[in-house]
C-alpha cells in the first residue's frame, strides 16, 4: 500500500465512531437512493407500457388534424389493405386498423353514449390487451359479423349479457344518420372504469358498413417490441406509407399526459434526491472540517518538515475519497440486496391499490435492480462528499506553520 | 429549576465554543427543515388542487341518491322525495349550500359528429360557488334558471363538435319508460374549465327542461350538500342524514370518489414518510457532532464529575445542547420555508407538464399550501426525534469514570 494511502486509512481509524457515522449517512442515502430509483424506473416502465399496451399502441397512422380534433370524416382511406401492406413490410402481425366514432348504445332498458371501434378480429388481440381480458363469451372472429365486444362497466349499466341484442345509433361518415343492431359476444374487464365503461369494438368491415365508411378508417395502431424500437419502427414505417395525407405519430403525440405525468412525477424526486445528497455532504464538511482542525498541531509540524499544503490537502481529499468508496460500496450492497428481496417479494404501499389504478399499474410492485439504479444515486453522492471536503482541504492552504504547531 | 438554569448556560456556551462545527450543524439542520416544509407545502397544495377539482366535479361533500345509482346511473332510479320538499326539508336541518340535479348520461349531436357526455339539469340560482362553473369565465352566458331553454357546454366539446355559441345541437337520453328522449337546444353559452375532462364530459340545461323531457316533473337524481371543510364533512352528512330519513343513499365525496379518498389519506402518510427520512438524513450529523462535542470534553466532563456534579445534570447539558441547536436549526428553516413559499402561494405556471397534472387529476398551476398542522407536525418530530439521538451520546458521557476521564490525553 502506498504511504499516502496507508496513512490516510489510518487517520480516518482515529476516530472510528466519527468514521462509520459519516459512512452511515452516505449508506443510508445510498441505499435510499437505489430503492427508490430502482422503483421510479419500474413504474415508468410500467406505466408506459400498461398504458399504451392496453390500447393505444406505441405508434398509430391517422390522418393529418384528427389526434387534436377526432372527428369521423378525418380518415385513412382503405385503411384495411394498408394494414396488411404495413404488415408484410414490417414482418410483424402487430398492425391493425381501427376505425372509430360515437354513438347510442341502447339496450331493451337503458341507453348509453359509448365509443364504438372497428377492429381488425384477426389482429386486434396484438396491438391490444383488452381482447385478452375477456370475462364472458369470446372475442370477435369474422369481419363482417354484426358483433360487439363491450365493458363490463356497460354491460352492468345496459342490463345486457352475452346473446342481448344492442342498437346502435349515430352518424355516418357523411353525417347522415346511421343505425344497426349488435349481438354482444364478449364482455371484458380491465379494471379501468372508463374503459370498461366506454370502449366497444366491432369488427371493422361491419362498422364501415354502418357508418358509411367506403373502406376508410380512423388509425391504423402499430406496437412495437420494446419501447426502444419505436424510432427505428417510425422510420421504417414513414418510409412504407403511400403517398398523400398521413400522417404517423408515436406514443408520446398520442398520450402526452404520460411523459408529463413522468416528468412532473421526476422532478419532485429529483428535489428529494437532491436534498438528501445535500445533507450527506454537509455531514462529511462537518466531519472533514473537524479532522483538519483536531490536527492543526500535527499539520503544522509536518509542514515545518517540508510537507507542501498541497499534498496535505490531497490527504484530506483521500480520506473522503475512501470514506465515500466505502459509504458507496456498502449502500449499493445493502441497496441490492434490499430490491433483489424486493423484486422476489414485492413492495406496496397503504393505499397504493387506489392510486396504481389509476396509473394502469399494479397493486402490489417487484422492482428490478438494473445498472443504472444501482449506480447513478451512490455516485453522485460520492462525488458531492469529495467536493464537500474540498473546503477543509483548502483551509490548509492558509495555515501557518509556526501558529499552527502552538495549536492544542 | 436553578440547576436546569446553569446547565442551559453551559450548553449555550458548549455550543459556541466550536462555532464553525455549529454553524455547519446549524446550516444541515434549516435546510433540512426547509426542504421538509418547503416540500411538504407543494405536495399539500398539489393534493389540494386535485381534491378541490375532484369535489367540484362530483359535486359537493355529500350525496343523496336512489341506493341503485350509482351502479346504473338511470333517469329511472330518482330520488324517491319530491324536489319541492328537498327544500323544506334542508332548511329545517340549517343546511345552507346545496343544491339538487338530474343528471343522466345522454348523447349530444351536432351536424357534424356525436359525443357521450352527462346531461346536467341544474338550479343555476342554488349551484352558484359550488361547482367549477366560473360564471366570470363564461363566453355568452350561463343558464338564466330552472325554465331556461338553452344549453351551456364545454369549449373543448363545441371544438370536437364543430359548432358554437348561439347554434342548435341535439340532445339524446331516455326517459323513464326506456323510450328514447330527444330535443334540440340551442347553446347559449361556452365555459371553460381547469380540466379538459370537464369540458367534454359535462353540458347544463335548465332543471325544469330537463325534468320536462325527460317526463319526471318535481324528481331529481342527486342532492349534493357542500361543508366548511372537506376534512371534516361528518356534520354535514349527519344533517343530511336527518333531512332525508331512509331510503336513499347518503354517502361522504371520499365515499364517492375513493380515488381522491386515498390520495387524501396517502398524502398525510407522506407528509411523516418525508419528514422521518429527512430527519434520518440529518440524525447522522447531529449525533455525529454530539459525539465531537463530548469526545473533546472528556477531561472537563470527567472534572466535573469528579467535583461531584451528577452523572444526570452531565446528561442533561449534552441533550440541552442537542435541543438547543435543534431549536435554532428548526427557527431558522421555518423562517426559510415560510419566506419561500409566502411569495410562491400566487401559484407556480407548471403548464409545461399540464397533460401530465391532468393524468394525476391536477391542474396546471401549483398553489403551494402551508398549513400549520404540518409545521407543527415538522417541528415536534424533529425535536422528539431529536432528543431520542442525542440521548446515546449523552449517556455514554455521563458514565465516564471521573479519574479515567481526568488523565485521559489526546
Amino acid at each position: 500500500m502506498p504511504l499516502v494511502l496507508r496513512l490516510a486509512w489510518r487517520n480516518l481509524w482515529r476516530q472510528p465512531r466519527r468514521t462509520w457515522l459519516t459512512v452511515g449517512a452516505m449508506v443510508f442515502s445510498n441505499v435510499l437512493l437505489v430503492f427508490m430509483i430502482s422503483l421510479q424506473v419500474g413504474m415508468y416502465g410500467l406505466m408506459i407500457d400498461n398504458t399504451l399496451q392496453a390500447f393505444t399502441g406505441h405508434m398509430q397512422v391517422q390522418a393529418p388534424g384528427y389526434i387534436d380534433e377526432p372527428k369521423m370524416r378525418l380518415t385513412v382511406p382503405d385503411i384495411v389493405p394498408l394494414a396488411d401492406s404495413l404488415r408484410q413490410h414490417l414482418g410483424t402481425d402487430a398492425v391493425a386498423a381501427r376505425g372509430s366514432t360515437f354513438a347510442l348504445a341502447s339496450s331493451e332498458e337503458r341507453s348509453f353514449g359509448i365509443a364504438i371501434y372497428g377492429v381488425e378480429p384477426e389482429f386486434e388481440p396484438v396491438v391490444s390487451t383488452i381482447p385478452g381480458l375477456l370475462e364472458a363469451g369470446r372475442y370477435l372472429n369474422d369481419k363482417m359479423a354484426a358483433e360487439i365486444v363491450i365493458g363490463e362497466v356497460l354491460a352492468r349499466n345496459l342490463k345486457v349479457e352475452i346473446g342481448d341484442e344492442i342498437t346502435l345509433m349515430g352518424s355516418g361518415r357523411d353525417g347522415s344518420f346511421a343505425a344497426a343492431v349488435a349481438d354482444v359476444v364478449g364482455i371484458f374487464r380491465s379494471g379501468v372504469r372508463d374503459i370498461d365503461r366506454a370502449i366497444t369494438e366491432v369488427p371493422i368491415g361491419f362498422f364501415q358498413d354502418v357508418f358509411f365508411m367506403e373502406g376508410s378508417g380512423h388509425q391504423v395502431v402499430i406496437s412495437a417490441p420494446v419501447i426502444d424500437a419505436v424510432p427505428a419502427m417510425m422510420e421504417s414505417v414513414a418510409a412504407a406509407l403511400p403517398e398523400g395525407d398521413l400522417v404517423l405519430h408515436d406514443w408520446d403525440a398520442l398520450q402526452p399526459g404520460l411523459k408529463q405525468a413522468i416528468q412532473a412525477d421526476m422532478s419532485s424526486a429529483f428535489f428529494m434526491y437532491g436534498l438528501l445528497v445535500i445533507l450527506v455532504a454537509f455531514s462529511v464538511l462537518n466531519t472533514q472540517l473537524m479532522s483538519v482542525l483536531e490536527r492543526t498541531h500535527e499539520f503544522g509540524i509536518t509542514m515545518s518538515l517540508g510537507l507542501r499544503p498541497g499534498r496535505l490537502g490531497r490527504l484530506v481529499l483521500l480520506e473522503t475519497l475512501i470514506m465515500g468508496v466505502v459509504g458507496m460500496l456498502i449502500g449499493m450492497l445493502l441497496g441490492f440486496l434490499l430490491v433483489s428481496w424486493l423484486s422476489v417479494n414485492g413492495f406496496a404501499y397503504p393505499g397504493m391499490d387506489e392510486m396504481a389504478a389509476q396509473f394502469n399499474l399494479p397493486a402490489r410492485f417487484y422492482p428490478q435492480p438494473s445498472l443504472l439504479s444501482l449506480t447513478a444515486g451512490p455516485l453522485v453522492v460520492l462525488i458531492f462528499s469529495v467536493l464537500s471536503a474540498l473546503y477543509p482541504a483548502l483551509r490548509l492552504h492558509w495555515m501557518h506553520p509556526v501558529e499552527a504547531m502552538r495549536a492544542v | 429549576m436553578r440547576d436546569l438554569h446553569v446547565l442551559g448556560l453551559l450548553a449555550r456556551r458548549n455550543l459556541w465554543r466550536n462555532h464553525r462545527r455549529t454553524i455547519i450543524m446549524l446550516a444541515a439542520i434549516s435546510i433540512g427543515t426547509w426542504a421538509m416544509i418547503f416540500m411538504i407545502a407543494l405536495m399539500r397544495g398539489m393534493v389540494e388542487d386535485m381534491l378541490n377539482e375532484g369535489i367540484a366535479a362530483l359535486p359537493g361533500h355529500v350525496q343523496v341518491h336512489h341506493p341503485a345509482y350509482q351502479d346504473d346511473p338511470s333517469i329511472s332510479n330518482l330520488v324517491p322525495i319530491p324536489d319541492s320538499e328537498i327544500a323544506t326539508r334542508f332548511d329545517a336541518v340549517g343546511i345552507e349550500k346545496w343544491a339538487s340535479r338530474v343528471k343522466v348520461p345522454a348523447v349530444v349531436t351536432s351536424e357534424y359528429e356525436s359525443r357521450g357526455v352527462s346531461m346536467l339539469g341544474v338550479d343555476p340560482d342554488r349551484e352558484r360557488g359550488l361547482t367549477f362553473i366560473d360564471e366570470d369565465r363564461l363566453e355568452g352566458r350561463f343558464l338564466d334558471g330552472v325554465d331556461d331553454n338553452g344549453i351551456v357546454i364545454g369549449r373543448k366539446l363545441a371544438n370536437t363538435l364543430e359548432t358554437e355559441l348561439g347554434k342548435r345541437i341535439v340532445l339524446m337520453t331516455q326517459d323513464p319508460d326506456n323510450e328514447i328522449a330527444d330535443r334540440g337546444f340551442r347553446i347559449v353559452g361556452l365555459f371553460d374549465a381547469r380540466m379538459e375532462a370537464f369540458e367534454e364530459g359535462f353540458v347544463f340545461v335548465g332543471k325544469q327542461t330537463a325534468q320536462k323531457l325527460l317526463g319526471t316533473p318535481d324528481r331529481v337524481t342527486e342532492i349534493f350538500a357542500v361543508g366548511d371543510d372537506y376534512r371534516n364533512v361528518e356534520a354535514v352528512f349527519e344533517q343530511v342524514s336527518e333531512a332525508v330519513d331512509g331510503n336513499v343513499d347518503v354517502q361522504r365525496w371520499n365515499e364517492i370518489d375513493t380515488y381522491l379518498g386515498t390520495m387524501l389519506s396517502v398524502m398525510d402518510g407522506f407528509v411523516l414518510v418525508w419528514i422521518i427520512v429527512i430527519f434520518l438524513a440529518l440524525s447522522f450529523g447531529l449525533v455525529n457532532t454530539l459525539v465531537m462535542a463530548v469526545f473533546e470534553r472528556v477531561r472537563e466532563i470527567g472534572l466535573m464529575l469528579a467535583l461531584g456534579m451528577k452523572p444526570r445534570s452531565i446528561l442533561g447539558q449534552i441533550v440541552i445542547e442537542s435541543l438547543m441547536l435543534l431549536t435554532i436549526g428548526l427557527v431558522i428553516g421555518n423562517v426559510l420555508a415560510w419566506a419561500t413559499v409566502q411569495p410562491l402561494e400566487g401559484g407556480i405556471d407548471i403548464s409545461v407538464v399540464a397533460e401530465g397534472m391532468e393524468f394525476f387529476g391536477a391542474t396546471s398551476t401549483l398553489y403551494p399550501k402551508l398549513l400549520a398542522s404540518d409545521v407543527v407536525l415538522t417541528n415536534v418530530v424533529v425535536l422528539v426525534l431529536g432528543f431520542f439521538a442525542s440521548l446515546s451520546p449523552a449517556w455514554r458521557a455521563s458514565r465516564y469514570e471521573p479519574v479515567e476521564a481526568i488523565t485521559k490525553v489526546d
